[in-house]
This record gives C-alpha cells, sequence and structure tokens, in this order.
C-alpha cells in the first residue's frame, strides 16, 4: 500500500507533518499515520497560546482501537487550532494533510524545522 | 508462545486485514475500517471469522447430567437443535466462562456442543474431562476446535444471506435453534444464534470447507474491532475483559447475567450462588456515557462526583452508531441507577458521565 508524502512538508518519526510556511506552520498526522490508527473517533488539542518545544506531547488522537500521542514537530506557539475537529474527527482519516490539519503554530526563531525529516526520509522510514 | 492461527489466516490476510494477538489467537482485528464494518451490521450483513471460539462436544449416556452440573443454566430445558447462554462457574460462583450450550439433534444419547471463550478450550475441556472421572460419569468429552472454523453473519440482510447460500432455506429456524444444513458440499452447525445484537447465524465449518463456505457467504468481511464495538452497544459481556476469575472475579448476579443461573438445578458453584442472590452484590455491571468529549478504555476509573474512586470502566468506545462515548463497568449499586451522575477518569482528567440503560441501542 502506498501512502500519500507530500513533499512540501516535513516530518517527525512519530508521523506528524508541518508543512513549510516561513512564519506560521500548519501541522497534522501523516497519511500512514492515519491509516495504522483506523477510524479516529476524538482529537484533544491545545488551547491557542500554548507554548511549544520540539519534541513536545500537544495533544491526544484517539481511534475506535487506540489511544496515541501528538507531539510537535517545531518550537513555537499556538495560534489557531482545527476546531472542526471536534465535530468531525474523520477529517483525520479523510484530509490528513488538508482539512484534517490541527495546529497552526507561529514558529519560533529557532523553530528546529532543519532537524526534521525531509519527505524522502519519511517514505524511507515507512516503506 | 506461537499464536494459533483460524483456518484462514492467510486468505485474510492477502485481503488485507490487519491483525490481532486475542486468547493466544491470531485474528484479523479490521478488514476496512472498523465503521465500515460496524455499519455494515447494522444496516446490512457481515461475517466474521470467529474460529478462535472452542468446540467442546459431549456425548454419552450422561453427556446431559454432565453438562447440568458444569453449567449454571438448565440443559434439560434444551430440545434437540436448541440452545442457551449460560455460565460456567467454579466452585465459589465465579464466572469462568460463559458460553453458549448447543443440544445437537442426532445420536440416541443426548449430545452436546458448547464453545468457550478463545484460548479457554483446553482448560474447559481438561474440566469437562476431570469432573466427569471423579463423578465416574459415562461421557465423551472431545476438544474440537481445530476440527472447525466458526464464521458468524450479522445483520439485516444476513438470515436471506445465510438461507440462500444453503441448499435447503434455515429461515424457519427461530433465535437459538440451529440444525446441520449443507453449505458448498458440506455439513455446518448452522444456530440463529450471534453476538451483535442483530439477527444472523453462527456455522460451524468443517476445516477442510472452510474456504469455501467461506466465499459462500458473500458479504462484508469483519473484523474482531467491530465485533467488539457491536457487543458493547449491547452491553454483551466480554470474558477477560468484563470478567475474568483470576483478575476480576466477578459472578452471575453481578454481571448482570443472573438469569443464567437456574438454582432449582444442580451445578458447581450453585450454593454460593444462592447465597449472592438472597444476600445481593456489593457492585453491579451497568452502562455509563460520557457526557463530556473523550473515549473511555478498559481500567479507567470511575468515581463519584467528589473524585473518590467508586469503580472501573471494563470495557469503553466510541459508539459507532450513537456517536457517543460509551463503557460497561462496575458500580456500587448505590450508583447503578441509569441517570445517576458519576465521572470517568481519562486519562488523568475528571470526565461527567452517566450511568445508563444497556442495551445502549433498543433491540
Amino acid at each position: 500500500m502506498s501512502f500519500e508524502v507530500p513533499d512540501d512538508r516535513k516530518y517527525l518519526e512519530s508521523h506528524e507533518w508541518v508543512d513549510d510556511a516561513e512564519d506560521t506552520a500548519r501541522v497534522g498526522i501523516s497519511d500512514f499515520a492515519q491509516d495504522e490508527l483506523g477510524d479516529v473517533v476524538f482529537v484533544e488539542l491545545p488551547d491557542e497560546g500554548d507554548e511549544l518545544a520540539a519534541g513536545d506531547e500537544f495533544g491526544v488522537v484517539e481511534s475506535i482501537k487506540a489511544v496515541s500521542d501528538l507531539y510537535s514537530p517545531v518550537n513555537g506557539t499556538v495560534t489557531a487550532v482545527n476546531d472542526a475537529l471536534a465535530d468531525q474527527p474523520e477529517l483525520v482519516n479523510e484530509d490528513p494533510f488538508g482539512d484534517g490539519w490541527m495546529l497552526e503554530v507561529e514558529l519560533a526563531d529557532d523553530s528546529g524545522l532543519d532537524d526534521l525529516l525531509t519527505a524522502d526520509e519519511y517514505r524511507e522510514q515507512i516503506e | 508462545m506461537t499464536l494459533r492461527k483460524p483456518p484462514l489466516r492467510d486468505v485474510h490476510d492477502a485481503a488485507g486485514a490487519t491483525f490481532t494477538e486475542f486468547g493466544g489467537w491470531d485474528m484479523p482485528v479490521e478488514f476496512d475500517s472498523i465503521k465500515a464494518e460496524h455499519r455494515a451490521v447494522r444496516e446490512e450483513a457481515g461475517i466474521f471469522d470467529v474460529s478462535h471460539m472452542g468446540q467442546i462436544a459431549v456425548s454419552g449416556p450422561d453427556a446431559e447430567r454432565l453438562m447440568q452440573k458444569l453449567t449454571s443454566n438448565d440443559v434439560t430445558e434444551l430440545g434437540r437443535g436448541d440452545s442457551q447462554y449460560s455460565m460456567i462457574p467454579d466452585e465459589e460462583g465465579t464466572i469462568l466462562d460463559d458460553t453458549v450450550v448447543y443440544r445437537l439433534p442426532e445420536g440416541d444419547d443426548a449430545e452436546f456442543l458448547f464453545v468457550p471463550n478463545a484460548g479457554h478450550d483446553e482448560q474447559m475441556h481438561r474440566r469437562w474431562t476431570e469432573h466427569r472421572d471423579e463423578w465416574g460419569l459415562d461421557a465423551t468429552v472431545e476438544n474440537v476446535t481445530d476440527e472447525y472454523a466458526m464464521y458468524a453473519v450479522q445483520g439485516p440482510d444476513a438470515p436471506e444471506l445465510v438461507s440462500d447460500a444453503a441448499d435447503d432455506s434455515v429461515l424457519d429456524l427461530s433465535k437459538f435453534e440451529g440444525r446441520y444444513a449443507e453449505f458448498a458440499g458440506a455439513d455446518c452447525w448452522t444456530a440463529r444464534t450471534g453476538y451483535t445484537g442483530e439477527d444472523g447465524f453462527e456455522l460451524i465449518v468443517p476445516v477442510e470447507s472452510a474456504e469455501a463456505v467461506w466465499d459462500l457467504l458473500d458479504c462484508q468481511p469483519c473484523g474482531l474491532g467491530s465485533r467488539d464495538t457491536l457487543r458493547m452497544e449491547m452491553g454483551f459481556l466480554l470474558s477477560g475483559q468484563d470478567f475474568d476469575a483470576e483478575d476480576d472475579p466477578r459472578n452471575p448476579y453481578e454481571a448482570g447475567v443472573g438469569w443464567t443461573v437456574k438454582l432449582d438445578t444442580e451445578f458447581v458453584g450453585r450454593d454460593p450462588l444462592e447465597r449472592a442472590k438472597e444476600e445481593g452484590t456489593d457492585d453491579e455491571f451497568v452502562g455509563i456515557k460520557l457526557v463530556d468529549r473523550g473515549v473511555p478504555r478498559h481500567g479507567y476509573d470511575v468515581t463519584d462526583t467528589d473524585d473518590h474512586v467508586v469503580g472501573e470502566v471494563t470495557s469503553g468506545t466510541m459508539s459507532p452508531t450513537l456517536g457517543e462515548p460509551i463503557a460497561l463497568g462496575y458500580v456500587p449499586s448505590d450508583f447503578a441507577d441509569p441517570g445517576t451522575v458519576v465521572r470517568v477518569v481519562v486519562r488523568g482528567q475528571s470526565k461527567k458521565a452517566k450511568i445508563a440503560n444497556v442495551p445502549f441501542l433498543s433491540e
């Protein structure tokens, strides 16, 4: 089975992605991760204004069969969360790189983006 | 430990199923998606490979006596082809396992087949043979688990589907009634039983015909994931989770299945169960609905509104049918009335919840 791995993102080994926006970046989980989890039924996200450090837990995604912690790929401040996931957690399954996004983060100067996996490196990990 | 494999393990793998260890068996947990499989069973039909369930055959002149003494229900009520849900208690009345007992229609002596849970077949075979020998009864007890596959076809369309696949119609069978029917040239025990709350059949299929019969019953393949969400919506017990003789010993009255105990029969555990019925139980098995957002899971604490732990969730999920978080578990009788406000501790956060009627879905 082949999974979508967009080239315009960077990835954590724990399957979160961050897009390559310069100041404010979106964060979500990968196509591979949503497939592994199965039907997502609940997403717990932080509050706007929360400070995140790369590698910190920022929330939880739950499928019918599993609970999984979410880790921040970057350093920064949460400026928005995807409220649609409260009522439609299935968006994470349906469109993990689009409507199923989770956070917007204003990147700190030392965002940590350079430490993340490229799309090619992430593809290699999930193959 | 090597996992036991259902006869069609490789067929399910080729169909894209994912697998999980359950009761020592390597079983399909999901074929497409748990929600899709769940929906198929509630709205159309789905087929489960439940070959991990044990099959123990009991025959001979004293078969009925042996069954009566080791199960809590009254097997003498069963006509040939009838079946009943029953408990297997120990000497203290603790549930060792729950089971369906079938009285098979053939033979001069009463012949029984009962279905213990995954991984319990050897234990139950041993229990039956040891008690038979101790009591000097004339009965043959065979563990035939590895000789049969077992399938459950469930859902509103299941009866027509199963009947069309059989050589002769089985639509006339009532709930908990069964007979041998021919599928793909194989004689299969076919009973109107199941674990989803839907109409449907369970088939016990000779292992050499396992694939031919599976192929004949053409509907949504379903894994243990949706089997679990379906049974939770109905409030049905899961052995090893909602009761466990070692980790969470419960008697049938606590577990809400006191109706399977027939105290006017003689069976192992009868006297302690009579006392339990007279004295009442401290805990009751209840349904719980979360009011706050979150998903209740096995092992989460149930507290009162002052955060004192009063009970525990034994099973929980997000109900695919209701779109609401539901749970099963034990609370003290004082908290067991539907509508009582309690709290469930979900990963350290106290969430508002209410005791609810089970089944969560009306039958």
